[in-house]
């Protein structure tokens, strides 16, 4: 799925780029077939090859591949869905053609269009995540273009996993899979023998990354499909804010997804990363929805480096992921805050683990968890300290609130200390929104939706204020249309 | 402007309110006092319109509306507010931000435009300094980690920024020390307009030498057992509340 970058003008505005004709030769290198569903080291090569892929990279998928079929899925997450055939799944397309999905937004689910008014996104973008087959999505291209010549000029590679593979194999082939093993999970494993595309980023040796990074700046994120891969190395003293995702909900056709993403951060490299996740959670019934299945890590490598990650889900109807952090430089440090909204039948199952190797680590989780209707959410998580981690320190606190009475939430904390110098905090609540604050709100006259969002807003503070500026207040909307109805 | 009339009220089958009859007047400081578990609380419930209280005989009119066919926030928007005994802490929602979703819920009940962040300010920087609260409060969160007294302050704060019609302070003198209570009283005073009314629920006739009122109502056992003027406090102050029991029985 290679994308080539041939737009030079820059538009007058996304409408007038919306309305015209695909510039010619816009998509020359798009394969434009399917592969049947069904898996096998015969695909596997055949996607490998389509991609143009080296020998190596080929051997790597095959390698995963036959580790994946001695592997069971997980099973000990708190979440329950029906089993999923691997052999249903296709696992090479092209873009979707026009003749797929809904041909307007009026054959799309009117409750989805509802939200996407409420959360204010633009006519064109609802299209696009509604499913329907338009051009919008190709806006970003341009978009794309300006942020990768001021990107270029600060030295910073930031292109689709295909295009790395082709222009920066030495640098792939030696970060990929060192963080996140490809024996890893089940998931995990699968995404390695199968995954189609996603991001990399590499940010030299002493460079402030001049912008935040978005997938939504990067073309091809909006058709990587199941099997995404993402791998940020942050080099020496360099810094990166990378955000990833949308706040509107996203319809996909693919029930399952298992991404991987990879996080480097070599001596005094700090990586910030930011999620909202907002996949399509099935309907009140609990029909339809996103498994999303997710593997997110990332490796303090080197000394005095440090790792965040935010993330804020209230999308899919399944939830299972743990961003962590290896802390093996010395002195370095892991951040993990965390929002995770489940209702109606979703189910969460997320956490972190801080894994602690070197000397004098830190690491702090911040983890709120709301649950609403019959929404089932699980904080699972992980400290451990190592031998060698000598004067480690972590703090963790899990909050949970609860709406209505048949709602549940978990709380799964492992700690394991093998070095007596370490000390590791744990605080965990849980709350229910109270009738003292509700009449408190509306005795001055905030109406009780208002309110509910208001204290639910306030129960995430602590996260939301690790999230950058217009990402937080998207967030925030997004909970408040997430939770309408959910009390009253 | 408020007329209850033959009010009844039970808390889960329990009679509280046996039959309340109350007119506070436009522009009128009316004070209701009474011994512990007399329902003074009870009352002021009921007008601001918390659940869990049942009205099972008469009525509350407000400017000659049904008040008690209305939800919480309708009444505030029409006016009516609350200064509660123990005000809550939300956490992780500064004051700011809370105070001014209230003001333009009830701006926009109003037709008015909202205020901007700008005009907000400026309003509540004039507001702060009625009460005495620095304006570091307006980044604290609701209610959290506030001594007694700033609670009490910030409840008659947020009373000068929302600018209801009817006032309903409950206990709000109590836990207080006296310059505290000198600085509520201060800015309640502040607010008295000549149009403004007030209802004030005290166990105490101390606040009512700063705050004076039109009338005094004595509430013992859920009725109305005295009403009078200002010296009414004076002489259940001297005298204890057995004093009214007594002359009631």
């Amino acid at each position: 799925m290679a994308q080539s970058f041939q737009t030079k003008e820059t538009p007058q505005s996304v409408e007038s780029l919306v309305n015209r004709d695909y510039a010619a030769g816009f998509f020359t290198e798009i394969e434009t077939d399917t592969v049947p569903p069904g898996l096998s080291e015969e695909v596997i090569r055949l996607i490998s090859r389509k991609k143009e892929e080296p020998e190596w990279l080929c051997e790597w998928r095959l390698g995963a591949y036959r580790h994946w079929l001695t592997m069971q899925e997980p099973r000990w997450a708190t979440v329950e869905h029906p089993a999923i055939d691997y052999q249903a799944i296709s696992y090479y397309s092209a873009p979707k053609a026009k003749t797929d999905g809904p041909k307007s937004l009026s054959e799309v689910d009117p409750k989805l269009l509802e939200t996407y008014e409420k959360l204010g996104i633009p006519l064109r973008e609802r299209e696009m995540l509604a499913g329907v087959a338009v051009d919008a999505v190709f806006d970003s291209v341009s978009v794309a273009t300006t942020f990768k010549g001021t990107l270029a000029k600060a030295g910073v590679i930031f292109c689709s996993f295909s295009e790395a593979v082709r222009h920066h194999p030495d640098l792939v082939r030696q970060y990929l899979g060192s963080v996140v093993p490809v024996t890893d999970n089940f998931y995990a494993t699968l995404n390695s023998a199968v995954f189609t595309d996603g991001s990399f980023c590499y940010i030299p040796k002493g460079v402030r990354c001049p912008l935040e990074l978005s997938t939504y700046f990067r073309i091809n994120a909006a058709k990587t499909g199941q099997f995404e891969r993402t791998l940020i190395v942050a080099d020496a003293g360099s810094y990166v804010s990378y955000l990833e995702g949308c706040t509107a909900p996203m319809r996909d056709e693919n029930q399952l997804h298992a991404a991987v993403v990879e996080l480097v951060a070599l001596e005094d490299a700090r990586i910030k990363y930011s999620t909202v996740q907002n996949w399509y959670p099935g309907d009140e019934n609990g029909k339809g929805g996103i498994y999303n299945f997710v593997t997110k890590r990332g490796e303090c490598r080197g000394a005095r480096s440090w790792i965040s990650w935010t993330q804020v889900e209230t999308g899919s109807a399944i939830t299972w992921k743990y961003p962590s952090c290896i802390l093996k430089g010395d002195c370095s440090r892991g951040e993990f805050y965390s929002v995770a909204l489940t209702r109606h039948y979703q189910q969460a199952d997320t956490g972190t683990k801080m894994i602690h190797l070197g000397r004098n680590t830190t690491s702090t989780i911040i983890s709120k968890g709301i649950s609403a209707d019959r929404g089932r959410n699980a904080y699972r998580g992980l400290v451990r300290i190592g031998k060698g981690a000598a004067d480690a320190r972590n703090y963790t606190q899990c909050d949970s609130l609860l709406l209505g009475s048949r709602c549940s939430a978990h709380t799964f904390p492992y700690i394991e200390v093998k070095n007596a110098t370490a000390e590791v905090g744990h605080e965990a609540t849980t709350t229910r929104i109270s009738d003292d604050q509700l009449f408190y709100c509306r005795q001055r006259g905030i109406a009780m939706e208002d309110a509910v969002n208001l204290i639910v807003n306030g129960f995430c503070k602590a996260v939301f204020k690790e999230l950058p500026m217009e990402f937080a207040v998207e967030a925030q909307r997004l909970l408040g249309v997430s939770l309408e109805g959910a009390i009253g | 402007m408020l007329a209850v009339h033959d009010l009844e009220v039970r808390i889960a089958d329990k009679p509280i309110l046996k039959g309340i009859d109350l007119e506070v007047g436009s522009g009128e400081v009316h004070a209701i006092m009474g011994p512990n578990a007399s329902g003074k609380s009870t009352l002021a419930h009921v007008l601001a319109g918390r659940e869990g209280y049942e009205v099972t005989a008469g009525g509350v009119t407000f400017d000659g509306e049904d008040l008690l066919a209305l939800s919480p926030e309708e009444r505030a928007h029409r006016g009516v507010f609350l200064a509660f005994q123990y005000p809550v802490a939300i956490p992780g929602v500064n004051n700011a931000y809370f105070l001014k979703a209230a003001l333009n819920a009830g701006r926009k009940y109003r037709g008015l435009a909202e205020l901007d962040a700008i005009e907000f300010l400026n309003l509540v920087k004039e507001k702060l300094k009625l009460v005495h609260l620095d304006e570091a409060l307006l980044k604290r969160a609701v209610n959290e980690g506030f001594s007694g007294g700033e609670k009490k302050r910030n409840e008659v704060f947020q009373m000068a920024v929302l600018e209801p019609r009817l006032a309903i302070l409950d206990e709000t003198d109590s836990g207080l020390d006296i310059d505290a209570l000198k600085l509520v009283a201060e800015g309640v005073n502040r607010l008295r307009d000549g149009h403004r009314s007030f209802v004030v629920v005290t166990h105490y006739q101390r606040l009512l030498n700063y705050v004076v009122p039109d009338r005094v109502h004595v509430l013992s056992g859920g009725r109305i057992v005295r009403s009078g003027g200002r010296e009414l406090a004076l002489d259940l102050d001297a005298h204890g509340y057995d004093w009214v029991k007594v002359a009631a029985a």
